[in-house]
């Protein structure tokens, strides 16, 4: 009988703030350690927090953004541990409630739960082999503003795992909440992962930390299931604990087990009043929030973009804008989509950028797309001038490079038949061949009269032409 | 010039009979020569006391002076001062040197007053006697075999023994008003938010006040107007506009209406103390006070509630001292853990361990709501009946204590004792309300018994008013103790 692998996934997001969560302190990445540490951050005697109104907002952002219920009313508690990355011996956080409770996101064709998202504080980082013999403490991350998000246990296996992860990913870039660089640890997901027969129960779970890539999660959590299913048909049982993902060895090891779990004491946090969201803030949050990557996958395929084109055109922010940009500057959906998924895509990913520092001006992408389509010139031809534009930096020159380039596609009839008749009394075996009965005749008829334009023949005018007067007895 | 209050001093600067140097110096001397015997300070900044005193007397001859400036102040040891260090009475923090001034620190200098030094108190403000701080036990000037109470126990008796006109203290169960009451002096706490926290030692969060303490409710009004403010850096800090509590001293007390909770008169007060105060509600009705009795039947859960809530918030607070960033770290240790362990088994004083393992348990898992939340719920009542009372009267009075200062060690063993004799301080910062001690006579062994007086909120204004009403007419505050004569 098979086996259901069902996973649950818990995510950071760094929120991006320029001060922390709690002090003023900047939350800039690879500083000298502890020169972003503030009397807060090191939590000297007699220091208090204050919570960011931004990373406010960015909580407020994504649960719209989810379609979660902000809470008008969310309570920091404190969660009791020490450990030295810890400087105040707890970690500010929001338990019992958070600011956003609810909400989906959707994979596919499968809506995935939200269950909450609340705020919270980083810890530092505790540096294990920088000092002989000792342990160093890097406090500039503490108090680094997060936004913990987590699922419910919708996603059956590795893969809708993944899939959900990129999609949040996507999703907390677009809003403009984190930046999302997953080396640096800005966006990092733990899983909570077991296994049941269809239809039982819940079985017991394993949580699996330091997974810091996508592909990361997915041998973790195709591991940890292979684990799981290994022990229950042998007839043992799973022991609730936390483990740790070895990309090294491919797979996973225990970390701590439920007994070994700390008892967090949480309480609320009496140095913060209960954090009240008004109506207000969440209405200019709500104006400002752009219009997601799924209600865009609808509107372009309403306009006429393949589905599989409007997926690649809303994988990143970058790309979508870059996209209507192009299309407001007069051209059509499905054509510019063409250029933009086609062409444009493979040279800004061989060029290692991307489309928000792409070299290439939408609205010029928009321009080619408005020539091919008045005829002016051909689509191959569009392609190639995309190169050249990619490649000369040139912007606002189409018209011009067109003209330059000598590339006008000809559409003069009297011209083209006239090209057509020569290459006709040129070849007299392929007209032969055809007229035979040989179908690949045409297509080298039709290839020499392009080359002999540099083919900037309309191609349907050629076809046209030579098919009326292949279709004449000899003369 | 040393039994002077501190209005009086302020006129005297701003006349230039006397010089804040010349002054500074004088309280000096008193504090090299009766320390010894008190032990009220734990650290003298005799060398950066006098630089501020010629920076007072420089603004002073630019006619730029207020009226703290130039007048020596001490600091109870939890205020965080700026290059001098601030050990909250422990050795965890003996050698513990802030890098920067608490918001209160930062006002009083910017009013040009001295810091003379910092006061002895309790260990991280845990205790009602000023016994258990790792510097010794701070004496009474009134009978150095007692108690001074407690926690601010060193400012009161540095009040008290005029080695200072002035103090602050702070309070978070009673740790002004207490102490006041058994040295003979007056000690306020504000409504909780009105002065800045940032910069004082937290014990207990949703509790802790700073306050000012002095030899008249007209001195407490002058450092008060100094030290309440908004503070941006403490969430809990009230943005009103602050006031000047000196003009508002003389209140009409015809028509006021006196609560006297039967609670805060039942047995177990001292006869000494009983009689004292109730002379001072006579004296009150006798000027046209309303005087009438009151019910607060939740007062007997003040004490167990504040003894759940205040060692859970402590438990988390003093977390903080780990020993890997600041204070004292063990010597010798195997590993993490046993450094955590030996650290904080070295640096904190029995009365901490014992709130931090109160604290902890009242928080832990399966605990919390049978203790914690328990404790939240009867706080929230506690607060209801206060706020009712305080529809029907203007002010509570009552004794600050049950009894007056009693002999060192004579509740050492029993701490329980010793929480009991909070129960009536511990209601007002329950429900975040103002209350002040004040003298109000001696018991039968000449010992001083404290008067308080609470309020609404935000009534300070009204609390040191009726104060100074009843000082202008008594001087039980101007008596110097008998052991530290002038």
């Amino acid at each position: 009988m098979r086996w259901e692998i069902v996973v649950g996934i818990e995510t950071h997001a760094q929120l991006l703030t320029r001060s922390k969560i709690f002090s003023g302190a900047p939350t800039s990445f690879g500083a000298a350690p502890n020169s972003q540490a503030s009397d807060v951050d090191i939590a000297l005697p007699g220091t208090l927090p204050v919570v960011n109104r931004a990373a406010v907002e960015h909580a407020v952002r994504f649960g719209l953004a989810v379609n979660g219920a902000i809470k008008r009313r969310s309570v920091f508690a404190r969660k009791n541990y020490f450990y030295p990355d810890l400087p105040k011996g707890y970690q500010i956080s929001q338990y019992e409630l958070p600011i956003v409770q609810g909400g989906q996101l959707r994979i596919e064709s499968k809506a995935i739960r939200i269950t909450r998202a609340h705020l919270e504080e980083d810890a530092g980082k505790s540096l294990h082999d920088v000092f002989r013999g000792m342990s160093g403490i890097d406090l500039n991350r503490a108090g680094t503003p997060l936004l913990e998000i987590v699922s419910e246990p919708d996603l059956r296996g590795a893969q809708e795992a993944v899939a959900y992860a990129r999609a949040l990913h996507r999703l907390v870039v677009w809003i403009g909440i984190c930046d999302g660089n997953m080396q640096e640890g800005s966006f990092r997901c733990d899983a909570n992962v077991s296994v049941r027969r269809p239809g039982e129960k819940l079985g017991t779970r394993c949580e699996l930390k330091n997974l810091n890539s996508f592909r990361f999660m997915e041998h973790a959590i195709d591991y940890e299931a292979r684990r799981q299913i290994e022990l229950l048909e042998s007839g043992r049982r799973i022991e609730q604990e936390t483990r740790l993902y070895d990309p090294e060895r491919d797979e996973t090891r225990s970390m701590r087990s439920k007994e070994e779990a700390h008892d967090y004491r949480y309480f609320p946090d009496p140095d913060l009043l209960p954090l009240v969201v008004d109506e207000k803030t969440i209405e200019d949050i709500r104006r400002t929030l752009p219009e997601l990557p799924d209600a865009k996958l609808v509107r372009y395929v309403q306009k006429g973009v393949p589905a599989h084109a409007a997926e690649r055109l809303v994988v990143s922010r970058d790309i979508a804008e870059f996209f209507e940009r192009a299309v407001a500057a007069g051209a059509s959906y499905e054509g510019v989509a063409n250029l933009v998924v086609g062409e444009l895509a493979g040279l800004v990913n061989a060029a290692e950028t991307t489309f928000g520092q792409c070299s290439v001006a939408p609205e010029d992408v928009g321009m080619l797309q408005r020539r091919v389509a008045d005829g002016t010139i051909s689509s191959k031809t569009a392609k190639e001038l995309l190169g050249k534009l990619f490649e000369l930096r040139q912007q606002g020159s189409v018209d011009a490079l067109i003209e330059r380039l000598g590339l006008r596609q000809i559409s003069d009839a009297g011209a083209i038949e006239k090209l057509v008749d020569e290459v006709l009394a040129r070849n007299e075996k392929q007209v032969a061949d055809y007229r035979a009965g040989k179908d690949k005749a045409f297509n080298s008829l039709v290839g020499q009269v392009m080359k002999a334009t540099q083919g900037k023949a309309n191609p349907a005018q050629v076809n046209e032409l030579l098919r009326a007067k292949l279709a004449k007895p000899p003369s | 010039m040393l039994n002077s209050g501190l209005t009086e001093l302020s006129a005297a600067l701003a006349l230039r009979k006397i010089s804040s140097r010349e002054l500074t110096q004088g309280f000096i001397e008193r504090v090299v020569r009766l320390n010894g015997a008190l032990n009220a300070f734990i650290t003298v900044d005799e060398e950066g006391a006098l630089a501020a005193a010629r920076r007072a007397d420089e603004r002073l001859a630019r006619g730029e002076g207020g009226p703290l400036t130039g007048i020596p102040l001490a600091y109870k040891d939890i205020y965080c001062t700026k290059g001098l260090r601030t050990t909250c009475g422990s050795r965890m923090l003996e050698n513990f040197v802030s890098p920067y001034d608490a918001h209160v620190v930062e006002r009083l200098n910017a009013e040009g007053a001295v810091l003379l030094g910092k006061c002895n108190m309790d260990q991280f403000a845990m205790g009602s006697s000023s016994e258990s701080s790792y510097f010794g036990p701070v004496r009474n000037p009134w009978d150095t075999k007692r108690v001074p109470g407690g926690s601010s126990g060193g400012s009161a008796a540095a009040v008290a023994a005029r080695m200072v006109p002035a103090a602050t203290g702070t309070d978070t169960g009673g740790s002004t008003r207490q102490p006041a009451a058994f040295s003979g002096v007056c000690g306020l706490r504000p409504t909780y938010g009105l002065v800045s926290r940032y910069g004082l030692i937290a014990f207990a969060s949703s509790l802790d006040q700073a306050g000012p303490m002095a030899r008249s409710a007209a001195d407490l009004a002058v450092l008060l107007s100094a030290m309440v403010g908004f503070d941006p850096r403490d969430s809990t800090s009230l943005d009103r506009p602050r006031q000047d509590y000196s003009q508002k001293l003389d209140v009409e007390l015809k028509g006021l209406r006196i609560g006297l909770p039967r609670e805060y008169f039942a047995e177990g007060i001292e006869p000494g103390v009983r009689k004292a105060v109730d002379a001072a509600v006579a004296w009150f009705a006798a000027r046209g006070a309303l005087c009438t009795g009151l019910e607060l039947p939740l007062t007997r859960l003040a004490v167990p509630v504040y003894y759940v809530i205040a060692p859970a918030e402590a438990s988390s607070n003093l977390a903080r001292f780990d020993g890997v960033r600041y204070g004292h770290r063990a010597k010798e240790y195997s590993d993490l853990v046993d450094m955590y362990c030996r650290t904080r088994a070295e640096g904190f004083g029995d009365e901490v361990k014992r709130r931090i393992l109160v604290g902890t348990y009242v928080l832990s898992h399966g605990y919390y709501d049978a203790y914690y939340l328990q404790a939240q719920k009867v706080r929230r009542l506690i607060a209801r009946e206060l706020s009712a009372a305080f529809q029907r009267c203007d002010l509570i009075i009552g004794p600050t204590a049950p009894t007056t200062a009693f002999p060192i060690g004579a509740k050492a063993e029993d701490p329980v004792q010793m929480y009991l004799g909070d129960i009536f301080t511990i209601p007002a910062p329950l429900a975040g309300l103002p209350a002040l001690s004040i003298p109000c006579g001696f018991d039968e062994r000449g010992l001083p018994v404290g008067l308080q007086m609470m309020g609404a909120h935000f009534s300070e204004g009204l609390l040191l008013g009726a104060a100074h009403r009843f000082q202008q007419a008594t001087d039980w505050h101007t008596r110097v103790p008998t052991e530290t004569p002038l």
